[in-house]
């Protein structure tokens, strides 16, 4: 006999996150048949009457769990279960049924299916995502109906002495209800999407969650160790040892992590005396948005566009743009997500044309510089994020504006496009908000007039600090004079604040900085109102935010403007977030 | 019998939450109530029906009604409408 093979690996869809390793619980439905019967003379009416009956026990089920999960999880999530009741009562359904059952003599479970798999095939075909998500409800309900008119028990998980990990071919919400932590680990199931019930119900009760696995039921067998990873959306069969060890582990700092996250998770990011900070993330793809929404992001304060580019190798046509742009909104609403348009060195987008030297690339034909000289270019990704707009959730950024002419042109542009569609009656935000990154000295200086003429300001540290010190950031020998809290870049961060504050509108910052614990304080203090940093930072500076007082923080940073030299401001930060949080992290998260 | 033509002006238009809202809604009514697109005439108290309309935002639909309550049902269903499902 063939030794049995390890570590078989199934890729299906992240429903819900989280590891669980333990042994299958096989979920076994039977394949229900469903016979075509003629009924005998007469009893017709009896026919209906025992499908109305059957409705009337299917809705006192839907209900009972409706109960229960408006106990368990309050009313919002039980709404799913309203639908249900909905899809049950539908009378254009029911009534259909009736009239077949009396046209056609036939058994109610036979015309009832019939009816119902033919709505489901018209809803399945629809061009809306979620239509077709809807399909699983239908199911649901349906099955619940069927089984009341076979007699058959709705399955339900028998109590286990050990929890395991429960594999099934289809789950519905009424399942997921049902699990209970004591006996359930997680689950996979072969049928399933990212944003059915059953992933969203998953995530809120906490179960590690693999859907979309196709044929896994088959092939598990029950009390088969295996390994489900909620975070990648895989399912290990027989996994060996170091496997499991290596799993372990990591199921443990998920744990950990989760627990932080949970602590801060639904608090926003205010400090004591309740000055509210924005926090939100920046992002290189659509699907980075679940990422930034685990860790508690407001929003998303960059999206950096040119990562569709470097993704395909090709400029993105505009519906591939579309698409991105789009996905975003519909992910973070009704949040709000910053498009910043492409900003990367000119020869990337001109392909054909020659490729001009370039002695100082950081100083030469790039980003906002290098779109206004392709209007082709430009004006695609302008009408793509146009038209993703209509949720009114997104904002557009120009990168590298370096004095007021360029803003105007852009918007010249912008104003062209804009023109372009309504004449074509393609709808977008007529409100759409248009703010700069403030990235070059020039623009910083010239804030006030900048601020007359956009909606928001996002300070770019990287790139300020290092056009600000003339300090190419990828040169090793000069790496020691890139210095962050450089006394010039906090003038010329805390110049962009006031003098956007004295124009109305907000400023952010997206740069390093954002990410950057010991810089929380000083920003809060010189009054910025937003900060987008990656994902995974951003638990840490809401934690700071809210341990901190907003009028003290404003003290702090009037301090930290009267020093004059780089190293000594690095150290004051540095020795005033040890005494902030270091003894407290210790003792308390 | 009354009819009344609305706009769908919620962003996301009449998608899952809302259809079910329109339903709830008609429901309560003895009158017999249609929504109707371009050629598409459904139940207003039937909710795959509703779903299966797809109307999206800027999309036109007329709410048709006949029976004892004809004219509260149709205002009140309009009103669904014009306040946005309460979505924003």
């Amino acid at each position: 006999m063939k030794k049995p093979k390890k570590n078989i690996v199934w890729q299906g869809i992240p429903a819900s996150p989280g590891i669980a390793i333990g042994k299958a619980y096989l979920l076994d439905r039977e394949e229900i048949t469903i016979k075509e019967e003629k009924l005998p003379p007469g009893q017709v009416q009896e026919e209906i009457l025992r499908f109305k009956n059957s409705l009337q026990e299917a809705k006192k089920e839907i209900v009972k769990i409706k109960k229960n999960i408006v106990k368990k999880l309050g009313a919002d999530q039980a709404k799913i279960f309203d639908a249900h009741l909905l899809i049950l009562e539908d009378e254009v359904i029911n009534r259909q049924v009736i009239n077949e059952i009396k046209e056609e003599k036939k058994n109610a479970e036979f015309i009832y299916n019939r009816v119902i798999q033919k709505t489901i095939q018209v809803i399945s075909s629809a061009k809306y995502e979620y239509l077709k998500e809807r399909v699983a409800d239908i199911s649901a309900v349906s099955t619940r109906v069927i089984n009341r008119l076979l007699g058959l028990k709705q399955h339900t998980i028998e109590p286990l002495k050990t929890p395991r990990v429960i594999v099934a071919h289809s789950l519905s919400p009424g399942d997921v209800v049902q699990m209970k932590k004591e006996s359930v680990l997680g689950f996979a199931a072969d049928l399933g999407g990212k944003t059915s019930h059953v992933a969203l119900l998953a995530k809120s009760l906490g179960f590690p969650a693999v859907v979309g696995l196709k044929t896994l039921f088959s092939k598990v067998k029950s009390g088969e160790n295996l390994i489900l990873d909620g975070n990648r959306g895989e399912v290990i069969l027989s996994p060996d040892q170091e496997t499991l060890k290596n799993y372990e582990f990591k199921r443990e700092k998920l744990l950990e992590k989760s627990r932080i996250l949970l602590e801060l998770a639904g608090l926003v990011a205010e400090t004591k005396d309740k000055k509210k900070i924005e926090l939100s993330a920046n992002i290189e793809l659509p699907s980075d948005v679940e990422s930034a929404l685990e860790n508690g992001a407001e929003g998303i304060g960059l999206f950096r566009t040119e990562f569709l580019y470097l993704a395909s190798s090709d400029l993105p046509d505009e519906e591939e743009q579309y698409q991105a742009y789009f996905s975003i909104t519909q992910k973070i609403y009704p949040q709000r997500v910053i498009v910043r348009t492409f900003d990367i060195g000119g020869d990337k987008f001109a392909r054909d044309q020659e490729r001009d030297y370039e002695a100082n690339p950081f100083l030469g034909w790039r980003a906002i510089r290098a779109c206004l000289d392709l209007p082709d270019v430009f004006k695609t990704q302008l009408r793509a994020i146009l038209k993703a707009s209509p949720l009114g959730n997104l904002s557009l950024m120009l990168p590298m504006i370096s004095g007021l002419d360029e803003l105007l042109e852009a918007k010249k542009v912008l104003e062209e496009v804009k023109e372009e569609l309504r004449a074509k009656k393609v709808g977008f935000d007529e409100n759409l908000k248009v703010g700069i990154m403030i990235e070059i000295p020039s623009a910083a200086l010239e804030a006030d007039s900048l601020a007359k003429h956009c909606d928001f300001f996002s300070i770019g540290t990287n790139d300020l600090i290092q056009y600000t010190l003339a300090v190419d950031r990828t040169n090793e020998k000069i790496a020691h004079l890139y210095q962050s809290f450089h006394p010039s870049v906090l003038k010329l961060i805390k110049k962009t604040i006031d003098d956007g504050h004295k124009n109305n509108i907000w400023v952010g910052l997206c740069g390093e900085m954002a990410a950057d614990p010991k810089a929380t304080v000083l920003l809060v203090g010189l009054g910025i109102d937003e900060l987008s940093a990656s994902p995974l930072s951003i638990p840490q500076i809401k934690k700071i935010v809210r341990s901190i007082e907003f009028r003290e923080a404003k003290d702090f940073a009037e301090e930290v403007m009267k020093l004059n030299d780089s190293k000594r401001i690095e150290k004051f930060l540095e020795e005033d977030y040890q005494r902030r949080f270091n003894q407290e992290n210790s003792t308390k998260v | 019998m009354i009819e009344k033509k609305i706009e769908v002006v919620n962003r996301l238009g009449l998608h899952a939450r809302p259809a079910a809202l329109v339903v709830q809604k008609a429901s309560k009514f003895k009158a017999e109530i249609r929504l109707i697109k371009d050629e598409y005439e459904v139940n207003a108290k039937s909710i795959m029906s509703v779903m299966m309309l797809a109307a999206e935002m800027g999309s036109f639909l007329t709410i048709k009604a006949w029976g004892e309550d004809e004219s509260t049902a149709v205002e009140e269903i309009a009103k669904l409408f014009e306040e946005k499902f309460g979505e924003e």
